[in-house]
């Protein structure tokens, strides 16, 4: 624990950031925000455990490999195109469910473009890390200097 | 039962894919098993013979890409109903042989699965009824036949002849394709049943004689015919079972089934009959002398293949009745005494262990059921009666001696043709069971091969025999057929009998002479053994293989040398040549744009705005000429940072949330790799520095002008008013930007997050090569 302030900081911001960046997918419909957005929002909340603890702890926290979760965004992004197809229309022709209002957040408009919008958000959560976690180790391992 | 059709191609292509898991079960001997696909195929085929025989036609038809005419239409008629009978039936025996023959392989399954999906490409090329699928099929038998000949991988030799065969049969196919293409613009059509029925305007069209050499430079290739008859010997590298198959009803036959079914649409026209005719006759001359000299069992057959490919390319050229029908019976023949003497010779190989005719001889006695094959499909193949092959020959002289003045010489050129092929015949099907045996000399003890390996060649070798007898049902309900198919016309009996033949006129004559002249080529055979070497060395350097290997060479050393110049490794010169490329396109659209002529609306820019720019301009500067790496990440940062505050301040909060994550996230992954990088130092010199200074400075301010006309160009606001205006009633989000991403235009950022995943993956790959290599790759 080298950086108290940033460990106790990232601790508090985690979660916080995490949230956020589930508004932020959420409300990216209407007002400004999205998949994209969000998951770099959400990246941002696992580096700062990263950086304040270690890449090791935001790596448990992520409970999946980054790879897998950009593949399963593919698929899900993928996948959310494809409901149109049963009724015959092209592939990735939104499809809604109606309407309906919950407490708190109001009325509630649930379809494919949202969901294709969540794969979006793995994928980039998944960018983030992976690159993240690869540059991070290779700036831990002791490597051989070599001159050009 | 249209049905049956499509049927036949699952049933194929299934049990492909079904072979490997049954070898691991029973091992060599699921050929048996495996086997029941092709001749099930068999028999649902030939119980529509009567169907056919009737002028009727099977047809399935299946939507595939109606926009562009193109539907998976299957469609049997005489022509693809014999041609599908020989692929399934002799494949059938192949997949039994090769059981056999491989038995013991460790990829024997591997080994199936490809056989049976060449031959699925084969029955599917054959069954096909549109250009477009035609190309399909075709290819796939390249690329599975590519497969087999060099299924022997482990030799380099192999790989070679087998990337041979597929490089000059797949661009002879690239020509092809733009022939069909052509045919289609010209008769708006891709269906062959409705084009061959459009002869008339095809010959018509000025485009006509591109389409026939493009179309021949397809089928030229696919059945070797002069020049590009060399990759055919050399596909000999594959194993028997694999060169039995493609030589005798198969591959090389696709270019041949291809003419004969554009026939009706060609036909009439002399630079087609003249065409075939000429390369046909050369090509058998030139097969027919280099098979002279071969010693090796299975080149000779291979050069009595490429002899009657030219016979068959040269009777379709000549295109009268009798030369039709001598093609369509010599085809039959040909399918099965070859497929016989090459199964045999593959007995021959599998149980001496060699495939030299000058120590082979004497093996009757050890070998009695191949012998009789063999024996028997050599006297067919040398067109002997009673067989099948007779009929065949006969009916060649029949039609040479209708031709009149300078067309004879096809007579001569048939005449010689078929005497040295029969000479040969008797060197491959006879020479190595005669004689007196030495069978010190072999390197193997030699016995009689397994069931599996002499059940084939025999059925084969008395089919040819029992249709020469008996050719009645042969002659009406198979040649007749596909004889109509191949003319256009309707369907006639024929009067094929052999007693019919057999009379006293000048095809007799000639045919004696044939026998004759071919037995005295089999007793001479040992004085061309003896110059062989010599001839084959002199001739090979003026040989279009040698044409062949000296391109192949030249595009290797043309694609090292680009490869050198544009691929040096040096990050430098990737970000030079990129960025001067753009640079040179970008002033060419600038330029085709009305030049340097934009107006600036100046009021649009307040003083907030100015100064956040001059901001980063000096960030800009401290950036370039820092000393440190946080100096100069943190300049970066500024600029990063002032796009943003630009992009909130004009409105646009999505890029500008974008743009600040982005900005961050860089500054972090950057913090982890500064460590790595070597210190901050000039070592460019003062040239080069200066060139990296012209080329930044003429990138950015290109592309500033570029910004400044685009705001200028009067687009249509109709498309982002239409969106702006569809968003919410149509995708019920009333944010435009990101409906557009994830609504109007998904596909376009569905394609964008699969790049950020290879990226990704990218980063990390050339990240681990670095901590692995521990420093020891550069």
């Amino acid at each position: 624990m080298k950086y108290f302030i940033l460990n106790q900081a990232s601790r508090l911001l985690f979660p916080a950031l995490l949230i956020l960046s589930l508004i932020v997918l959420y409300r990216g419909h209407n007002l400004p925000g999205g998949g994209f957005i969000g998951g770099l929002l959400a990246a941002t909340a696992f580096i700062l455990v990263g950086l304040g603890d270690s890449m090791e702890r935001a790596k448990e926290l992520l409970r999946i490999e980054p790879v897998k979760l950009m593949a399963l965004g593919l698929l899900v992004a993928v996948v959310s195109g494809m409901p149109s197809l049963l009724r015959g229309a092209p592939f990735m022709t939104s499809e809604w469910l109606p309407g309906f209002a919950l407490p708190l957040i109001g009325k509630v408009h649930l379809g494919t473009p949202l969901v294709f919008d969540v794969g979006v958000y793995m994928v980039v959560i998944g960018f983030a890390l992976h690159t993240t976690f690869s540059l991070s180790e290779l700036a831990y391992t002791e490597i051989e200097e070599h001159e050009e | 039962m249209p049905t049956i059709l499509i049927l036949s191609l699952a049933i194929i292509f299934l049990t492909a894919c079904l072979a490997p898991t049954l070898v691991r079960y029973l091992g060599d001997r699921a050929g048996w098993l495996l086997a029941l696909a092709p001749f099930s195929v068999f028999v649902m085929l030939i119980s529509q013979a009567g169907m056919i025989e009737a002028g009727e036609a099977l047809i399935y038809q299946v939507d595939w890409f109606s926009a562009l005419d193109t539907s998976f239409s299957l469609r049997l008629d005489g022509l693809s109903l014999l041609m599908a009978l020989l692929v399934s039936g002799i494949g059938g025996f192949i997949v039994i042989y090769a059981g056999g023959y491989m038995h013991g392989h460790p990829q024997l399954g591997r080994f199936f699965l490809y056989l049976l999906a060449f031959m699925g490409a084969m029955l599917g090329l054959v069954i096909s009824d549109n250009l477009i699928l035609v190309f399909v099929f075709w290819e796939l038998t390249s690329i599975s036949s590519y497969l087999l000949i060099g299924f022997n991988h482990e030799q380099k030799e192999t790989r070679w002849k087998a990337l041979q065969a597929l490089l000059v049969t797949g661009l002879g196919a690239m020509a092809m394709l733009a022939g069909f293409l052509l045919i289609g613009t010209v008769t708006g059509s891709y269906s062959l049943s409705e084009i061959t029925g459009m002869g008339d305007l095809l010959q018509a069209n000025p485009w006509f004689t591109a389409i026939v050499v493009l179309i021949l430079g397809g089928t030229f290739t696919k059945s070797a015919q002069v020049p590009f008859h060399f990759w055919l010997p050399n596909a000999m590298a594959g194993p028997t079972p694999v060169s039995a198959y493609l030589h005798s009803a198969t591959m090389v036959k696709a270019g041949i089934y291809l003419m004969a079914r554009l026939n009706p649409a060609f036909s009439g026209s002399g630079f087609w009959e003249y065409t075939l005719a000429i390369f046909g006759s050369l090509t058998l001359l030139l097969a027919m002398f280099l098979g002279l000299f071969q010693k090796d069992v299975k080149s000779i057959l291979a050069y009595t293949t490429l002899g009657v490919l030219g016979v068959l390319t040269m009777l379709l050229g000549l295109g009268s009745e009798y030369a039709i029908k001598a093609m369509v019976v010599f085809l039959i023949g040909h399918a099965l005494y070859k497929a016989t003497l090459f199964l045999v010779v593959g007995s021959i190989d599998h149980e001496t262990g060699t495939r030299d005719v000058t120590v082979l001889r004497g093996l009757r006695k050890l070998m009695p059921i191949s012998a009789l094959a063999g024996g028997l499909a050599a006297l067919s193949m040398s067109g002997l009666p009673p067989f099948f092959g007779f009929i065949g020959k006969e009916l060649i002289y029949k039609a040479g001696v209708k031709l009149n003045g300078v067309e004879l010489i096809f007579l001569v050129v048939a005449l010689v043709g078929n005497l040295i092929m029969m000479g040969l015949a008797l060197k491959a099907g006879v020479g190595p069971f005669w004689g007196k045996p030495n069978h010190e000399a072999l390197p193997k003890k030699p016995h009689e091969a397994p069931v599996a390996m002499w059940l084939g060649p025999i059925v084969l070798a008395f089919a040819g025999l029992a249709i020469g007898i008996v050719p009645f049902w042969v002659t009406e309900f198979m040649v007749a057929p596909a004889l109509a198919a191949i003319q256009g016309t309707e369907i006639h009996h024929l009067d094929l009998a052999l007693w019919n033949l057999v009379r006293p006129n000048l095809p007799l004559l000639l045919s004696g002479v044939t026998v004759l002249g071919g037995f005295f080529v089999f007793l001479n055979r040992a004085r061309f053994w003896a110059i062989s070497d010599a001839v084959l060395k002199t001739i090979r350097p003026y040989g279009p293989e040698a044409m062949y290997e000296r391109i192949f060479n030249a595009t290797i050393w043309f694609s090292k040398a680009q490869t050198r110049w544009l691929q040096t490794g040096r990050l430098h010169d990737y970000v030079f040549l990129i960025v001067m490329t753009t640079v040179g396109f970008l002033t060419w659209a600038i330029v085709s744009f009305g030049g340097l002529h934009f107006t600036v609306d100046w009021a649009s820019y307040d003083l907030l705005m100015i100064g956040l720019v001059v901001i980063m301009i000096i960030a800009a500067l401290v950036a370039v000429t820092g000393r440190s790496y946080i100096t100069v990440l943190v300049a970066l940062g500024v600029v990063g940072f002032g796009v943003a505050l630009i992009f909130a301040y004009y409105g646009a909060p999505d890029l500008a949330i974008t743009q600040l994550l982005v900005e961050t996230l860089t500054v972090v992954l950057f913090m982890f790799v500064v460590l790595r990088l070597p210190p901050l130092k000039t070592i460019s010199s003062r040239y080069t520095r200066l060139r990296d200074g012209l080329m930044a400075t003429a990138f950015g301010g290109l592309i500033t002008i570029l910004l400044l006309k685009a705001v200028n160009i009067q687009f249509d606001h109709a498309i982002s008013g239409q969106l702006a205006e569809m968003s919410y009633p149509e995708a019920k989000g009333k944010n435009v930007v990101n409906v557009i991403l994830v609504d109007f235009r998904a596909l376009d950022t569905m394609g964008e997050i699969v790049v950020v995943t290879v990226a990704a993956l990218g980063i990390a790959a050339l990240v681990k090569t670095g901590i692995k290599g521990k420093g020891k790759r550069s």
